[in-house]
């Protein structure tokens, strides 16, 4: 592997942007695919590249079925949660996502909620919801939960979030509350997005304590990110 | 994170000390950096390629390219090594590492890439017990 390959895939992952790696197994030579094109020194005909998007398209790596000893090895950016509210709940659910794969980012601008203390090892912003929202992009394998209750902290990340390439959004709340969210959200011209709010929020576990909703919201997360929203909103 | 025992190091054997210290030291950068738990797997791995080769390190990079029955990690998996025998990774759940870093020790010696393939029919594999029953195919190339 050369030098500028090994830079170029660092600094994709590093913008979570995706990127292919393919490799002629005989002797090494590689080429790099994004979506401008391909560059390196291993030339690929029409229908590799069709095949070799194809798996970039689902993030899946392979051995190109045209040819033999071509293997394309996907680079896409790895699952992110992003949490709105420095909450009780957001305590047991930023390990356990952590733990679970996701990179994980709490979001609460109250500096006595986000702290290090209450949340050891985990990556903190003390910034408003719509800020942090804006600085961190909202890509296809983020997904996002409103958790602190206050429609000061949760609208204007659902407003951001609703329209977003966002894999997963999923808002805490009662029915009643739900619903006032719902008529806040379509006064704000959302009315038609709001049906990608999860809520209630998690997969029906029947628990209550916090660690308990945290389990139920992580599966649902992963099980959205790997079954799709239809499954889970059983539609 | 690895269940690979001192003999399969070969010849670029490290003490059990050496290693441990050798994998915190990597691990604690990204966590400054990032101030954040991430998985173990594949995510830092090219930014710390990036930092050995800066430090004049050789270094080679492992691949599994295909599978066939059970086998524990997926296609595309990586494992990273440098000429002291640090590793980032994993191509296996941790039953042909040892070989894979042998390897990576001659790929970084000659400059050539090598396919490496494990399996039950493989003596080899049986010495270094792939024991799930699948096959695996592990391509080792230098990091230039």
């Amino acid at each position: 592997m050369k030098r500028t390959t090994l830079a170029r895939i660092a600094a994709a992952e590093q913008r979570r942007q995706p990127l292919m790696l393919v490799t002629r197994l005989g002797d090494g030579a590689q080429c790099l695919l994004d979506a401008a094109g391909c560059e390196g020194e291993l030339p690929l005909s029409a229908e590799q590249l069709a095949e070799a998007r194809g798996l970039l398209g689902s993030g899946r790596s392979s051995s190109l079925a045209g040819a033999a000893g071509l293997f394309a090895r996907a680079y896409v950016p790895s699952p992110r949660l992003l949490i709105v509210g420095a909450v009780h709940i957001a305590q047991a659910l930023a390990p356990m996502a952590a733990a679970a794969g996701f990179e994980v980012v709490v979001i609460d601008p109250r500096g006595a909620f986000a702290s290090a203390e209450r949340f050891p090892g985990v990556q903190l912003s003390d910034e408003w919801p719509d800020e942090a929202l804006a600085r961190l992009g909202l890509d296809d394998a983020t997904a996002l939960v409103a958790l602190s209750h206050d429609p000061k902290l949760d609208d204007p990340a659902l407003e951001l979030a609703l329209p977003s390439a966002l894999f997963y959004i999923g808002a805490l709340g009662s029915r009643r509350t739900h619903e006032k969210r719902l008529e806040r959200l379509r006064a704000a011209g959302l009315g038609e997005l709001t049906g990608r709010i999860h809520s209630p929020i998690g997969l029906d576990l029947g628990g209550r304590a916090p660690a308990e909703i945290a389990v139920s919201i992580l599966a649902e997360v992963i099980q959205v990110r790997y079954r799709g929203d239809r499954v889970a909103t059983g539609a | 994170m690895l269940a690979v025992t001192s003999d399969f190091f070969g010849g670029i054997r490290a003490t059990s000390r050496q290693r441990a210290g050798g994998f915190l030291a990597l691990r604690a950068p990204r966590r400054k950096m990032r101030i954040t738990i991430v998985n173990t797997d594949d995510d830092s791995l090219f930014a710390h390629l990036l930092q050995w080769r800066a430090a004049g390190k050789a270094a080679a990079l492992a691949t599994v390219v295909s599978t066939w029955g059970s086998s524990p990690r997926p296609e595309g998996s990586h494992l990273a090594v440098d000429d002291a025998g640090h590793f980032l990774g994993s191509v296996s759940g941790g039953c042909i590492e040892g070989a894979v870093i042998d390897a990576a020790a001659q790929v970084m010696a000659s400059g050539r890439p090598q396919l490496l393939e494990f399996g039950v029919s493989d003596e080899q594999a049986w010495q270094v017990g792939l024991a799930c029953g699948g096959r695996v195919q592990v391509f080792v190339e230098p990091v230039e």
